[in-house]
């Protein structure tokens, strides 16, 4: 499969495809909000091609790197790069951060700022597309529906801006068949082909679930961030879900970072996984090597007190925590 | 029932105007649920530069035949209001967009002032007059009572207005149902940041919706002038307010619905000026539309809202 290709050294050494070949690079990453830190100096790299998980305690930050990675929020600090073509092409990098650009486009090489990136650009020129860990689907357009909003971009284009849409000039109509074959592939792949004419309010939670994927699917994505997929869903949905997500790497190249709580999903697909804990990285690698990284074991399962907590600043703002409750420190298990 | 027949087609003409305008107010609403008044003003000004338009084309350059000149109009006033609509909601609205909720209304009530004063400065506070364009129209029954014969007359200003109404209509319906930008309005309606997220220019889709209702409100005023022949600095207060009823009466954000409410205004100002009092038609229509509020908080036409658990 493309994943096993090209990893001769799988647990984190510089000639891991996250390292040769990122198709995201995460660099100094610092996100305040006020006086709190969420994410504070964070860098870390997606490989092109792999499934990267981003876990982590609740509250360690991931969501708020997602928020970054797909322009919800401006860092505060930080470079994030979106590379299309390969290679990490650490020359054009350079330029465009220097030359003040957004991004660079040529043929299919590209560099993508996304910091300075605006929400929209950064789903229609650098193909980064995103699912919510509270779906948020358009409940009252039908889930075909929600999968052409996913193709504006294209369509627009198309309906020559909207004057040939209106009259249903063959152009486009030819050009909104395509749209709607797209999305009926991408409803076939998620089983969701009976229901593509219902509104998407009305589909149950895993379906609407798989509906997010399919609707970040037609966008035609480079990058798929995923917010916690698995949520809410049952063994067999989950499973399910592992399979998707396989299928979107292996068959469409699509590169998937994801956020995930539940263990089994990460540590069965993940080909690189990243642990957050305060807003900074604690371990970086394979699934083998985060899972016997005893950081990561701390984390998760909390270790004494006094060597749990290394910052600064999340340690004063705990024992000031701590001092209010009077309850004395304060634990993370 | 002659009079009858010719106060309904007097009130479908009138309710034609209110729900152009209306289509504006709903719009904006739908996209960003705040209530644009200016809007009122801004089919003011589609007014004026109709005025000023057929002035410069009869007058000054002389052209004659009506058919051309209306169209000449018509898409003139829509480009120059349009362009007036993008620039109050560029200037006056996107900037206030992450602000609390009452800012664009206040920004709003502020913009509808300033509109009128430019008007008022730079037009003056007089009525302006436009001679009667199109006369004449179609009889359609004759008959007669105790008080005379009454004729039931179809003039050609109605057949246009309506016949206007009927296809701007159809096409807008065509746009919001088929269109990648009616589809892309219909995203942003229920999650902006979402559909921004999905590669739809939000903003610009915003500005759209804004130069679409102006476009519109423009045609009411061209059709405003040329069914009462005078126009001044105020108009767009009071049917400002009155397409503002409809679109709420329809319930606001439906496109139908603002379409149905203006009818309905129409119509119930023009029969009670034809059978009660001229005096009370505004009362009247306010009041029908606090009944139905009552009754129907999201209008006829409106989606309850549904609380989100």
């Amino acid at each position: 499969m493309v994943a096993a290709a090209g990893k001769e050294a799988p647990t984190g050494g510089a000639s891991a495809r996250w390292e040769s070949d990122p198709i995201l690079s995460v660099e100094h990453l610092t996100m305040r909000f006020g006086g709190l830190v969420a994410v504070g100096d964070l860098s870390f790299n997606a490989g092109r091609g792999d499934i990267t998980a981003l876990i982590g305690p609740n509250g360690a930050g991931k969501t708020t790197v997602f928020n970054c990675v797909t322009g919800f929020y401006k860092p505060t600090e930080g470079r994030i790069v979106m590379r299309h073509g390969p290679g990490r092409q650490a020359e054009t990098v350079e330029e465009v951060t220097n030359s003040g650009l957004r991004w660079k486009k040529e043929g299919d090489k590209g560099i993508f700022l996304l910091e300075r990136m605006p929400d929209h650009e950064i789903a229609h020129r650098a193909k980064v597309a995103r699912t919510f860990q509270n779906i948020r689907l358009f409940g009252g357009m039908t889930a075909l529906e929600n999968l052409l909003v996913a193709q504006h971009n294209p369509l627009v284009v198309a309906s020559g801006f909207t004057v040939g849409g209106i009259f249903g000039l063959p152009s486009y109509r030819k050009a909104e068949q395509a749209a709607i074959e797209k999305a009926v592939y991408w409803l076939e792949r998620t089983r969701l082909i009976d229901r593509a004419d219902d509104p998407a309010a009305d589909l149950p939670y895993g379906a609407q679930r798989r509906l997010e994927i399919a609707r970040a699917m037609c966008t035609d994505p480079q990058l798929l961030c995923l917010d916690e997929p698995a949520a809410g869903l049952n063994p067999r949905e989950s499973a399910e879900l592992n399979e998707l997500l396989k299928f979107i790497r292996d068959e469409h190249g699509t590169s998937v970072l994801l956020i995930e709580h539940d263990m089994g999903v990460v540590m069965e697909i993940s080909d690189h996984i990243v642990v957050l804990d305060y807003g900074v990285k604690i371990s970086d690698g394979d699934a083998e090597t985060v899972r016997n990284d005893p950081n990561v074991i701390a984390a998760y399962l909390g270790v004494e007190e006094e060597e749990e907590i290394d910052i600064p600043e999340v340690l004063e703002d705990v024992s000031a925590a701590a001092g209010k409750a009077g309850t004395g420190k304060g634990g993370k298990a | 029932m002659e009079y009858f027949l010719q106060q309904l087609i007097n009130g479908l003409t009138l309710g034609s105007i209110y729900g152009l305008i209306a289509i504006g107010y709903t719009m904006v609403y739908g996209i960003i649920g705040m209530i644009n008044f200016a809007h009122g003003d801004i089919f003011m000004i589609g007014a004026f530069v109709s005025l000023a338009m057929f002035l410069v084309l009869t007058a000054v350059l002389g052209f004659a035949f009506l058919p051309v000149v209306l169209l000449i109009v018509v898409i003139v006033a829509m480009l120059f209001t349009s362009a007036w609509g993008w620039t109050v909601e560029r200037i006056a609205y996107r900037p206030l967009r992450g602000s609390f909720r009452l800012a664009p209304l206040i920004t709003a009530i502020g913009m509808s002032i300033v509109l009128q004063n430019f008007v008022q400065i730079t037009q003056g506070a007089r009525v302006k007059p436009l001679p009667p364009q199109i006369q004449g129209g179609i009889t359609l029954m004759q008959g007669s009572t105790e008080a005379g014969t009454i004729v039931v007359q179809l003039s050609y200003m109605q057949i246009i207005i309506i016949l206007t109404t009927v296809v701007l209509m159809a096409i807008f319906t065509l746009l919001i149902a088929r269109t990648p930008l009616g589809r892309a309005q219909r995203a942003c309606e229920q999650d902006r940041k979402m559909a921004a997220l999905l590669g739809v220019n939000v903003d610009r889709t915003i500005s759209l919706t804004f130069v679409m209702g102006a476009a519109l409100a423009a045609v009411a005023g061209l059709m405003f002038l040329l069914l009462y022949g005078v126009i001044d600095f105020y108009i767009g207060f009071l049917a400002g307010i009155k397409a503002f009823t409809a679109a709420v009466l329809g319930g606001i954000g439906s496109l139908p619905g603002a379409m149905l409410g203006g009818l309905l205004i129409g119509l119930i100002e023009v029969f009670w000026s034809g059978y009660f009092t001229v005096e009370y038609k505004d009362v009247a229509a306010f009041s029908i539309l606090a009944i139905v509020l009552i009754f129907l908080p999201s209008g006829l036409l409106g989606k309850p809202e549904v609380e989100k658990v």
